[in-house]
C-alpha cells in the first residue's frame, strides 16, 4: 500500500464522518421538516425584536428560522433560482423596484394575509392576486449637513430642482446606480419626476453642477457625508443621497437626546419603496408560512419594524415610536415608478445613467 | 488523489458548471451567438484590458516591495519577530470596506497625506496598487520565506569561495531553488488581485471596474446569467492561460533542495548593509501595514465623549441584544472560529492529499489537475455561490441550510494555499531519504510520518495559518450562503457599517479590532508551534 493510498483512506474515513456530521445537521434544520418549524427567507437588514418573535412562537407554536442571504437584489435572485423547491416558507424583502421580477417568475403563492385592510391602497401593488403582502415602506431622499448650511447661511434644497440651483454647486455625492440600492432609487425618483423624456437631461445638468458619484452607500454616507458623525465632520460633502429615515439613527446613543436631528432630509427628492413578503410556491410547511404572512401584519410586529428596520410600518394605526416622529420627517409626495416599468427599463436606465455620468 | 478531486468536483466543477450552463441555454438552445455578442463589446474589453494590467502591476510591486521582507523574516533574528510575522498577515481576515475606508482615512480626501503635504490618492490606481500590496504581502513573505529559511546558505558560501561574486553566488544558487517558492507567491497575488472586486470599487470609484466586478454586476444585480456565463468562461480561460504559463515555467526549475533547520540559518543581522535591510523592511511594515491597522484601532476607541470603550460596551448592551440584527460579538467570533478551523481542516486534508499526489506522479493528467486546484482562486464568489444554491439542493446534498456549506466554500479558496505552499518543499524533499527509509524497513506510513512530516510540517503549518487567515476573513461567500441567522464576524461588520450613525459605525471598527486580534493572536499560536518542533530534524 503507498503512503499516499494510506493517507486517502484515513481522509476518506474523516470525510465520511464529515458527510454524516453534515446530514444530521441539514436533518436537523433543514431536509425533513419539522413542521413546528416555519423558514422566513430574507435579506441582510431584516430585523425583529427576539421578544416579538417568540410572542409569535408563544400564540402558533411555531420556531421562525431566519435565513438571510446578502443584500435584498441577491436575496430575490437567490429566491428565482431556487424556484419550485425554495429555501424556505416565506420569502421577506421583494419592494417595487424587484417586485415584477419575482413575480414574473411565479415565485409566490397567493394568500391574503389578516390585517390587510389595514394597509393604504397605494402600498397594495399586487391587490388583485395577493400574491405578495406590503409589510413595510421607506424613502430614499437627499439628506443634508444642518451645520454646513447654517454656518454658510444657505438654506438646504428641498427639490429635485433646487440641487441644480449654483449654491449647490459641488455639493451633491451619489451612489452608483449600477451598484447601489439607493443610487438607483435617487436616479428613479428623477425618472419619475421627469419622465423618460426628461431624466437625463436632468442629470446632465446635474452633472454640469458637479454631482459625485461613488459606488456605495458606505463610502457616500460614512466617508464623504460631512453630516454623519461616523464620519466625525472629515466628510467634504454636506448633500447625500441617503434614507429618510437616518437623521434617527443619527441621534442613537446620543446623550442628552438633542432637539433636532444633526441631518436633515429634503422632502421633495425622495423616492418610496415598498417592501414585501410572499408564501414561496413549494413552500414545505405552507400552514406555518401563512400564520408567519399574518404575524408580518399584526400591530405586534409591524410596530416593531421601524426601530429594528428603520423603515415604516405598512398599517396605518401601527404606532411609530417618537424617536421617527421627533427626528424624522414625514414624506407626503414621494415619487414612484410602476414596477413593471422598472423591470422593463432597469437596465436600460443604468445603462444610459452610467454612460451619461460616470464617462 | 481520489478525494481532492472529488471534493473539487462535487464542490467546485459541478456548481460552477451548472450555473454557467445554465445560463449558456435557454429553453434547451445553446446561446452561443452571446458569446461574440459580449466578446466584441468594447466596454467588455477595456475592463479586460484594466483587468490584466492592474493585476500584473500589483503583483509586480507586490514582489518588489515583499522579497526583501522575505529575506528578512527567513534569515535574521530579531525581537518581535513572531508578532510580526502574524501582524502581517492580519490584512488578509478584514473585510476590504473597512480597509478602505482606512486607506481613505490616509490618502484619501482630507486624509493625513492630503492634510500634510496635499497629496491624495483616492480614485487613482495608485490607491489600487498600494491597497493591494498591503492585502498580498503576507502571501509573498510567508509563503517564500518558509522556503528561503529551510535553504543551506552553505551552498551560496561554496559558490562564493569558488569565485562567484555575491550577486552571481545569489542569482545561480539561491534564486532557482527560490524560484518555485517565488513563482507560487506571484501566482497567487496576481490571481487575487485579477479577481479584486472590494478594492477596485472603494479606491477606485466607480470609473475602474475589473472582470469580477462586472461578473457580479450582472449576476447579482441584473440575474443577466447569460452574460455573466460568458465573462465567467473569459475569467476562466484568462486563469488557465496563466497557469499554464506557470507551469511551465517552473516545471523546469523545481529541483531536489538540500533543506536545514531554519533555526541554523537564522541569526542576528551583521553590518550596516543587513542592518539597512532590516529597518527598512520594518518601517515598509509599519506604514504599509501597521498605519492603516492602527487607524482603524483607533477609531474603534474614539467614542462621541473621546477614547474608551463606548463602542465595545455598545456590542454587548443588553438593549440591543433583544433584535435579530445584534450579534453578541463573542457569538459571531464563535462562528467564525468554528467556520474557520473547520474549513482548515477541510483544506489541510484535500489540499495536502493533493500536493502529496502531485509529488509522486508526472504526467500530464496530474499537471493538468495541478492547475485545477488553482481555479476556485479565479472564480467569482457568487458564481460560486449561486452555482451552491442550484446544484446542492436535492438530498442526499440538500446542502443549502447545512452548517457545513460555508466551511465547505471557504475551504475551496483555502486548498490552493496549501498546495502551494506545500509543494515547493515536498519536492524538495530528496527522494533518496525515503528510499533509505524504506531499505531499512520503515513502512510507507512510517516514512512518511520520520521523513515527510518532520520537513513539511513548518509548510503545513504555515499553510494552516493561511487557510485559517482565508476562512476568517472570507466574505463573499459566506454572506452569500443563506444560512440560520448566525453570521460570522466579517457579515456583522457589513451590516453596522449599512446603518447611519456614529454607534453603528463605532461598533463596526470594534469588531473589525477584535477580529484583528483574534487572527494575530491566531497565527501567533501557530507561530509558537512551528518553532517549539524545529529542533527534530
Amino acid at each position: 500500500m503507498s503512503t499516499t493510498r494510506r493517507i486517502t483512506v484515513t481522509a476518506l474515513a474523516v470525510a465520511a464522518g464529515m458527510t454524516a456530521l453534515a446530514a444530521c445537521g441539514s436533518g436537523g434544520s433543514g431536509g425533513d421538516k419539522d413542521p413546528k418549524t416555519v423558514t422566513l427567507v430574507s435579506h441582510d437588514s431584516f430585523n425583529v425584536s427576539k421578544s416579538v418573535l417568540a410572542e409569535f412562537t408563544e400564540q402558533t407554536g411555531y420556531k421562525v428560522d431566519v435565513l438571510k442571504g446578502g443584500d435584498a437584489g441577491k436575496a430575490v435572485n437567490q429566491a428565482i433560482l431556487s424556484k419550485g423547491n425554495p429555501q424556505g416558507d416565506v420569502f421577506f424583502g421583494i419592494d417595487n423596484t424587484l417586485l415584477s421580477r419575482g413575480l414574473k417568475e411565479g415565485i409566490f403563492s397567493p394568500y391574503q394575509a389578516k390585517g390587510l385592510e389595514s394597509v393604504p391602497a397605494e402600498l397594495q401593488l399586487d391587490q388583485a392576486e395577493h400574491r405578495v403582502t406590503p409589510v413595510d415602506y421607506g424613502d430614499t431622499c437627499v439628506n443634508y449637513d444642518r451645520a454646513y448650511f447654517a454656518e454658510h447661511k444657505i438654506a438646504p434644497p428641498e427639490t429635485f430642482d433646487d440641487l441644480l440651483e449654483p449654491e449647490y454647486k459641488g455639493l451633491l455625492i451619489t451612489e452608483n446606480s449600477a451598484t447601489s440600492s439607493p443610487g438607483l432609487a435617487f436616479q428613479l425618483g428623477t425618472v419619475a419626476k421627469y419622465g423618460e423624456s426628461g431624466w437625463q437631461d436632468y442629470w446632465k445638468k446635474l452633472k454640469a453642477n458637479g454631482v459625485e458619484v461613488v459606488d456605495g452607500w458606505e463610502q457616500a454616507y460614512n466617508e464623504r457625508f460631512s453630516g454623519s458623525a461616523a464620519g466625525k465632520g472629515k466628510g467634504d460633502k454636506p448633500l447625500v443621497v441617503s434614507y429618510a429615515s437616518s437623521p434617527p439613527v443619527e441621534v442613537l446613543g446620543k446623550k442628552p437626546e438633542p432637539k433636532e436631528a444633526p441631518t436633515g432630509v429634503a422632502a421633495g427628492t425622495c423616492f418610496r419603496q415598498v417592501e414585501f413578503a410572499g408564501l414561496l410556491k413549494g413552500a414545505k410547511n405552507e400552514k406555518g408560512g401563512k400564520a408567519l404572512l399574518d404575524f408580518l401584519l399584526s400591530k405586534k410586529f409591524q410596530e416593531d419594524v421601524p426601530l429594528q428596520m428603520f423603515v415604516n410600518p405598512a398599517r396605518k394605526d401601527a404606532k411609530v415610536p417618537e424617536l421617527f416622529t421627533k427626528y424624522g420627517r414625514k414624506i407626503d409626495k414621494p415619487e414612484t415608478v410602476a414596477p413593471e416599468a422598472i423591470t422593463k427599463n432597469r437596465e436600460q436606465w443604468i445603462k444610459q445613467w452610467s454612460s451619461l455620468v460616470l464617462k | 488523489m481520489a478525494l481532492p478531486l472529488a471534493f473539487f468536483a462535487l464542490f467546485f466543477a459541478y456548481p460552477v458548471a451548472a450555473i454557467v450552463g445554465r445560463g449558456l441555454k435557454d429553453g434547451g438552445q445553446w446561446q452561443l451567438g452571446r458569446a461574440g455578442e459580449v466578446l466584441s463589446d468594447p466596454d467588455v474589453l477595456h475592463v479586460l484590458w484594466f483587468t490584466v494590467w492592474q493585476a500584473a502591476a500589483s503583483t509586480g510591486l507586490t514582489l518588489l516591495i515583499a522579497l526583501p521582507g522575505a529575506y528578512v523574516f527567513a534569515r535574521f533574528e530579531f525581537p518581535g519577530k513572531k508578532l510580526l510575522r502574524s501582524v502581517v498577515a492580519v490584512p488578509f481576515v478584514l473585510p476590504t470596506v473597512v480597509v478602505g475606508s482606512a486607506f481613505l482615512a490616509l490618502v484619501g480626501r482630507g486624509g493625513v497625506l492630503d492634510d500634510l503635504w496635499g497629496v491624495r490618492l483616492d480614485t487613482s490606481v495608485w490607491a489600487i496598487l498600494l491597497a493591494h500590496v498591503f492585502f498580498n504581502y503576507a502571501v509573498v513573505v510567508r509563503t517564500v520565506s518558509g522556503l528561503w529559511g529551510q535553504l543551506d546558505p552553505r551552498q551560496e558560501e561554496a559558490a562564493r569561495v569558488l569565485g562567484a561574486s555575491r550577486w552571481g553566488a545569489w542569482r545561480r544558487v539561491t534564486l532557482p531553488a527560490l524560484g518555485p517558492a517565488v513563482a507560487a507567491a506571484a501566482l497567487m497575488v496576481f490571481l487575487f488581485t485579477f479577481t479584486s472586486f472590494g478594492v477596485v470599487q472603494i479606491l477606485g470609484g466607480p470609473t475602474f471596474s475589473t472582470l469580477e466586478v462586472e461578473i457580479y454586476r450582472q449576476t447579482a444585480d441584473f440575474l443577466d446569467l447569460p452574460t455573466a456565463a460568458v465573462l465567467t468562461m473569459l475569467q476562466f480561460a484568462a486563469v488557465l492561460a496563466l497557469l499554464g504559463l506557470h507551469a511551465w515555467t517552473v516545471r523546469r526549475r523545481e529541483a531536489t533542495l538540500t533543506l536545514v533547520d531554519p533555526a541554523q540559518t537564522v541569526r542576528r543581522p551583521r553590518g550596516a548593509g543587513q542592518w539597512t535591510l532590516l529597518w527598512g523592511t520594518l518601517v515598509v511594515i509599519v506604514l504599509l501595514l501597521v498605519v492603516p491597522l492602527a487607524v482603524l484601532i483607533e477609531r474603534s476607541f474614539a467614542g462621541p465623549d473621546g477614547y474608551g470603550f463606548t463602542f465595545y460596551r455598545a456590542l454587548q448592551s443588553a438593549a440591543s441584544m433583544d433584535s435579530t440584527f445584534a450579534v453578541a460579538p463573542l457569538n459571531a467570533l464563535w462562528n467564525s472560529l468554528a467556520y474557520g478551523a473547520a474549513a482548515t481542516l477541510i483544506a489541510l486534508v484535500v489540499g495536502g492529499l493533493a500536493a502529496a499526489a502531485l509529488t509522486k506522479r508526472g504526467g500530464r493528467l496530474v499537471r493538468g489537475f495541478d492547475a485545477l486546484l488553482m481555479l476556485p482562486l479565479g472564480v467569482s464568489a457568487v458564481t460560486v455561490g449561486f452555482g451552491f444554491l442550484i446544484t446542492l439542493d436535492e438530498p442526499p446534498l440538500d446542502l443549502r441550510s447545512s452548517w457545513w456549506l460555508v466551511p465547505l466554500a471557504q475551504a475551496l479558496v483555502g486548498v490552493p494555499f496549501v498546495v502551494r505552499t506545500m509543494l515547493p518543499v515536498l519536492r524538495a524533499v530528496d527522494e533518496r531519504l525515503r528510499e533509505a527509509a524504506a531499505v531499512l524497513g520503515a513502512s510507507p506510513w512510517r516514512v512518511w510520518r520520520e521523513v515527510d512530516l518532520p520537513l513539511v510540517r513548518r509548510a503545513l503549518l504555515v499553510a494552516a495559518g493561511f487557510a485559517f487567515a482565508v476562512s476568517l476573513g472570507e466574505f463573499g461567500a459566506t454572506v452569500f450562503i443563506a444560512r440560520p441567522d448566525n453570521p460570522t464576524l466579517p457579515v456583522a461588520v457589513a451590516r453596522l457599517l449599512g446603518r447611519a450613525g456614529e454607534l453603528n459605525y463605532g461598533q463596526a471598527m470594534a469588531l473589525s479590532t477584535i477580529l484583528m486580534v483574534v487572527c494575530a493572536g491566531a497565527l501567533l499560536a501557530l507561530e509558537r508551534i512551528r518553532t517549539d518542533q524545529a529542533g527534530e530534524f
